[in-house]
């Protein structure tokens, strides 16, 4: 295994020091370095993922889900029972992504905090954290990094690529550079860059981590500090754009937290002040505040028509990858005109495109929750495409 | 009800009308559907004509419906939307009952010819006789089996005759290879002169190609 592909597989959990996480943990670019965006080499490095069902005889069930900012390779059945998976609505038994019928891989992306080489994780050469030390990655080294890990597995061509926010970045970047490496694609609540609204967003949460003195310019594991109000006020600030105006007020409205008036002082008054206060300091026990800095920045620096000459459409010239791109009329972080975008240049392409476009007030978290239109509408386009194949369209 | 609306397909679209569409095309070849509903024909198409087909809808129901019966399908606008799509991508383009309801049919219907190799265009025809009759002795905007809106409720805003569709093909350099005159039902009348088509038929049905390849 080891001498073909140069990759070294440590599959029980614990056997390594990295290995804290259930799943697989595999070192890659051991013979050849992933060769990264800003120029330099990579390698060796750890991938972390997990798989769920079984590859079927002929290699052809495959499907790769890409995570958002926040996530990793635990869409379902995270070792910490205390959150469930981030994706358990779409994955598993009689999900739409069945794992009855598919093989599911997730990989923990390229400067992620759940086990893959992150500034978190120990630099082999200095055996210290790599911390700021650790290459500023894109979206497109997070991408072939997944594909270095198909290597791997022996698997030459996926049945599809999904993916939500980030995600569906991974899966335009994967449909774009390896067209002959998948049969279709779904890119859900994404978009080809990230607007300027967005990389404005982010510099906030960047800002907030940096201002926060545990931080210490990036080295605060080996002060054996957190930067924990920094991380927290950063993920308050983002999670409000997951959200949507008619969500919050749905959710929360004016209402009071645990007091029946106003104390005319700074404490949290209002249950959507307690809430985010929660969801920042919730967060900042489950990831790496250098990481947010990594992963954010792969997100602003992505913009596949300016690797592509400009036009959009020149990334999926004669394409035979399937889309299917899909948004919600409430997500104003990566809005429906984001995806018409990539509808338009797929278009222009002649591809194989679906827009659907889902109704609903969750704003962009909603392809994280139970909606079943957007289950009925990818269950028959898997479908189809399963039928299609046979059919050899 | 008609058992025809049990089809499932929008209101004034007609399951024999989809099957002359059918006919017109050659299996296996490549069909954009524009205005496709909830995908009948393109579900028509694949099945019996082992067609890969394409859907523009402008309802988003409509092309989520599309999508869930495994059909490709995009939401869009006949009007502003097929600009972006390449020359001759694809060997038939299908406008079916749509032309009348776009706000500019002959740009649209340029860019048929464009896309498609071959366009396959059906309206309801402004020239049939009820219609006349109704404009003539009722002094009132008709209304028909063809044409069952009251006026401020259509969506149709530009109207044509069959003459007046022939007229714009032949300023625009369009060939017509087949036309069908279809009673309501979209029942082909078997109509070959076209001033008889243009008094006697409730739908004109015409297979096109531009005359000179761009």
């Amino acid at each position: 295994m080891q001498a073909l592909t140069g990759a070294v597989e440590t599959a029980e959990p614990g056997a390594r020091p990295r290995a804290r996480h259930a799943g697989h943990h595999l070192e890659l670019g051991v013979e050849t370095p992933l060769r990264l965006d800003n120029g330099q080499e990579l390698g060796p490095f750890t991938i972390a993922y997990r798989t769920y069902g079984r590859l079927n005889a002929d290699k052809s069930n495959a499907i790769l889900v890409c995570h958002a900012l926040t996530g990793d390779q635990h869409p379902l059945d995270p070792p910490d029972s205390e959150r469930g998976g981030w994706w358990e609505y779409m994955v598993g038994p009689g999900r739409p992504l069945d794992t009855e019928h598919y093989y599911i891989i997730c990989a923990n992306c390229l400067g992620g905090c759940s086990g893959t080489e992150g500034p978190k994780e120990i630099n082999r050469e200095t055996g210290e954290p790599w911390g700021l030390t650790f290459p500023v990655i894109t979206i497109g080294d997070m991408v072939r990094a997944q594909v270095m890990l198909l290597d791997h597995l022996g698997i030459d061509k996926l049945f599809c690529v999904i993916g939500g926010s980030m995600g569906a970045m991974q899966v335009l970047e994967f449909a774009a550079s390896y067209p002959e490496r998948t049969l279709a694609a779904v890119p859900i609540a994404g978009a080809a860059r990230h607007s300027a609204q967005n990389i404005a967003f982010h510099e906030v949460g960047r800002q907030a981590i940096m201002a926060d003195p545990d931080w210490c310019d990036g080295d605060y594991m080996s002060h054996g500090k957190v930067p924990r109000r920094g991380l927290a006020v950063a993920r308050m600030a983002a999670h409000i754009t997951y959200l949507s105006e008619a969500a919050l007020h749905r959710k929360f409205g004016r209402r009071l937290q645990d007091r029946s008036e106003l104390t005319y002082g700074f404490d949290a008054d209002f249950q959507v002040e307690s809430y985010l206060r929660h969801q920042g300091s919730s967060f900042v026990s489950r990831f790496d505040a250098n990481s947010y800095l990594y992963i954010t920045r792969a997100m602003d620096y992505f913009d596949l028509a300016a690797e592509h000459g400009g036009a959009l459409a020149n990334a999926f010239a004669d394409t035979p990858v399937r889309f299917c791109v899909i948004s919600f009329t409430s997500d104003w972080l990566f809005p429906t005109t984001e995806s018409r975008e990539i509808v338009h240049a797929l278009n222009a392409a002649a591809a194989d495109v679906s827009f659907v476009e889902i109704e609903s007030d969750k704003g962009h978290d909603a392809f994280l929750l139970d909606e079943p239109e957007l289950f009925a509408v990818l269950r028959g386009f898997l479908q189809g495409c399963a039928e299609r194949r046979e059919r050899g369209q | 009800m008609s058992p025809l609306d049990a089809s499932g397909y929008r209101r004034g679209q007609i399951r024999a009308d989809l099957e002359l569409i059918a006919e017109m095309i050659e299996p296996g070849s490549r069909v954009l559907d524009v205005g496709c509903g909830d995908g009948a024909l393109l579900d028509l198409l694949a099945h019996d004509k082992n067609v890969v087909g394409r859907g523009v809808e402008i309802s988003q129901a409509g092309v989520n419906a599309c999508v869930a019966r495994g059909l490709t399908a995009i939401q869009g606008d006949a009007d502003t939307d097929l600009k972006d799509y390449p020359s001759n991508a694809f060997d038939y383009i299908v406008l079916s009952q749509t032309l009348q309801a776009t706000r500019q049919p002959r740009v649209v219907l340029e860019h048929l010819v464009r896309i498609g190799r071959r366009a396959i265009v059906s309206f309801p025809n402004f020239g049939h006789w009820r219609v006349r009759a109704a404009l003539l002795f009722g002094g009132m905007m008709p209304r028909s089996r063809a044409l069952p809106d009251t006026w401020y409720e259509t969506p149709n805003i530009h109207l044509c005759t069959i003459h007046d569709f022939r007229a714009l093909c032949a300023e625009l350099g369009v060939r017509v290879e087949r036309s069908l005159a279809l009673d309501a039902e979209g029942q082909d009348k078997r109509i070959v002169t076209p001033r008889w088509a243009n008094l006697l038929a409730e739908h004109g049905l015409f297979l096109l190609a531009a005359d000179i390849r761009r």
